[in-house]
């Protein structure tokens, strides 16, 4: 015991006596090392200043179904042909990364604060309390995600709001899990012990002390939730269960698309890579910064 | 090992309690009753009240209320919650809205379609994520392993609705090749065209999880190579292949049963989108079209039946991880 201590002072010294690293050479080091997840951090950044700046990139409304004639084929035009009413794909392709990452973003964020909350909870404070929340986390767990949400999302009326409520449901139980975990391990330290001697209440130690630690963890799980938010939103607007008809979602013009007859490739074939692309560099960025953060999560998540 | 069995399954009751008490609500009490649906356009007063009492719906929700003199609390035997419970112990669930068929029989027919599906889709995960898995990891940082993990991270981000929307439209555009539709073909009749049937729908459904148990197989199996155990059956002058298919492989394939198993669940949901796509009569699409038809005895009693598989099936996982693993032991 007292050996690992007067390692970790000497660590701390040397720590203290080595030269710091520029923070720029430290960043280029990460890009480096980390390749992939440096590539999909910068298509994040291309498709958010796209969704930021769609009225400005899309040539056409997203609902100007007088843009061309139904189902036209790729052109200078359309760059990404047009769907069946003949409105314009390349700019239905550019707002629904509106709808997209604006539902991704609401639904992991608000997800994982309430998860936090009850993972907080649960793992604190004990007992009773946990034992019903556990059990209750079973039985999200122990379901198909995929049918509560199309349950959710029938039994709301399907709008964006609905959307981001079911997907954000659906995220908690898997994270409160994660973040109670954390909880029970970071319990037993020192400084909640010395927390506790100054007389601390309850709530105090819980957002003052604990939960600081908890957050960098929920904030790594929540960059590898993204991708797959995008995903439930794109398979609940496919089944017609998402976005209601006028937006821009990507998986509702799938839908769309695989409904009409004669079937025209541009107006499913483009969404869906817009689909992949986003999800890919979600899954790339969250991966890496899982592994820079904190290795130990491989294969939980 | 028995009473963590017992265990296990008294909790097991107990999550399908909460879930059957969550789906309850969800179905009847927040969406409302359906009588008008049922008693059609020119619907009077009279006629909805009819309805009402043909459907159980003006029986109260739950076994206890709450009144309002003493005592507060009113028990009303005869009442939806219980009926309903009943109704899945014995399997009388009543008649379908759209078809009239009785609902039990409906599943049953439906049971073999979905069954078929999620198993050829399990042997398809299974036939290429490990092999995959097992190349990446041996031939590290090869030209092979590269290729392996970018199908892979392609293989989780991409749809499968639109993998199997492209699968649907190339075959036929080129070929004028369709998947047979709509009805179920049995294998024992006509093994040909059930594969024809299955196999496309369960290849896509498979992507996903071939991706994720090929990135669980490398990782583990990298894990296993670095033990001491391995070092020393080299030691012994072992030939590689003898090491990686007696001592590594065997270990390392643990995690990946579990994850298997796990998978179930989310193939399950998988299998709504890809019984839909595909016209496959199976429980997926049974429960979607209920769904949409609100015709909800289906969807709750099929919501709870899948819950109690998947919970079975989670069981049956962890008690074969103490087989395979003779170092865990449960108590």
């Amino acid at each position: 015991m007292a050996t690992t201590q007067a390692i970790d002072t000497l660590e701390m010294v040397a720590e203290t006596v080595r030269p710091r690293q520029s923070r720029l050479r430290m960043t280029g080091r990460l890009i480096v090392q980390n390749p992939l997840g440096f590539f999909g951090l910068v298509v994040i950044l291309v498709l958010a200043t796209v969704a930021i700046f769609a009225p400005i990139i899309a040539p056409y409304d997203v609902g100007d179904y007088r843009a061309g004639q139904p189902k036209e084929g790729i052109s200078s035009h359309h760059l990404f042909g047009t769907d069946g009413l003949g409105r314009d794909m390349f700019s239905r392709v550019v707002f629904g990364a509106r709808i997209s990452m604006g539902v991704a973003f609401l639904a992991v964020i608000g997800g994982t604060a309430i998860a936090l909350l009850i993972g907080l909870v649960s793992g604190y404070v004990g007992g009773l309390p946990d034992n019903l929340i556990q059990r209750s986390i079973d039985t999200a767990l122990a379901f198909p995600q995929l049918l509560l949400l199309l349950i959710l999302a029938q039994v709301l009326h399907p709008s964006f709001h609905t959307v981001v409520l079911a997907i954000g449901i659906a995220i908690i139980a898997p994270v409160a899990r994660i973040v109670r975990g954390a909880v029970l391990s970071e319990r037993n330290n020192q400084y909640v012990e010395a927390a506790r001697a100054l007389g601390a209440s309850t709530p105090r130690i819980l957002f003052v002390h604990i939960a600081p630690n908890v957050v960098a963890l929920a904030i790594i799980i929540m960059t590898t939730l993204l991708g797959t938010a995008i995903l439930a939103e794109a398979s609940l607007s496919y089944l017609g269960l998402g976005i209601p008809v006028p937006n821009p979602s990507w998986g509702t013009d799938i839908g769309l698309a695989r409904n009409s007859f004669p079937f025209h490739l541009p107006w499913a074939f483009f969404p869906g890579l817009a689909i992949t692309l986003t999800v890919l560099a979600f899954n790339l960025l969250g991966d890496s910064i899982r592994d820079i953060f904190d290795p130990r999560l491989r294969g939980r998540l | 090992m028995l009473s963590y069995i017992l265990r296990r399954l008294l909790s097991g009751v107990l999550i399908l309690f909460i879930l059957s008490l969550v789906v309850f609500v969800l179905l009847r009490v927040v969406s409302g009753d359906k009588a008008g649906t049922i008693c059609g356009l020119n619907c009077t007063e009279p006629g909805i009240k009819a309805a009402r009492h043909l459907l159980g719906l003006d029986k109260p929700y739950f076994p206890i209320g709450f009144g309002k003199g003493f005592p507060f609390i009113l028990f009303h035997p005869n009442n939806q919650y219980m009926t309903w419970i009943k109704d899945l112990a014995t399997g009388h669930l009543g008649n379908g809205h759209i078809d009239q068929a009785p609902i039990i029989d409906t599943i049953r027919h439906r049971l073999p379609v979905t069954l078929e599906l999620l198993i050829i889709t399990v042997m398809f995960t299974v036939a290429i994520g490990v092999p995959a898995g097992v190349i990446s990891a041996l031939y590290r940082n090869s030209i092979g392993d590269h290729v392996v993990r970018v199908a892979a991270v392609l293989g989780l981000a991409v749809p499968s609705f639109w993998v199997a929307t492209l699968v649907i439209y190339f075959p036929s555009h080129w070929w004028g090749y369709a998947p047979p539709f709509g009805r179920s073909i049995s294998f024992f009749q006509d093994p040909w065209g059930n594969l024809r049937q299955f196999v496309p729908p369960a290849a896509v459904l498979g992507l996903a999880s071939a991706a994720g148990i090929m990135r669980l197989t490398r990782s583990s199996l990298l894990e296993v190579m670095r033990t001491d155990y391995i070092r020393t059956a080299r030691s012994k002058g072992l030939r590689e292949t003898s090491v990686v298919a007696r001592h590594a492989l065997k270990n390392s394939l643990i995690p990946v049963i579990t994850v298997l198993g796990l998978q179930v669940a989310g193939l399950l949901g998988g299998a709504v989108i890809i019984e839909q796509i595909f016209a496959l009569p199976g429980l997926g699409l049974l429960e979607f079209q209920s769904l949409l038809n609100r015709d909800y005895q289906v969807v709750q009693s099929l919501t709870l039946y899948l819950g109690a598989a998947v919970i079975l099936m989670n069981l049956l996982v962890d008690v074969s991880y103490a087989w395979l693993d003779p170092r865990i032991r449960y108590s």
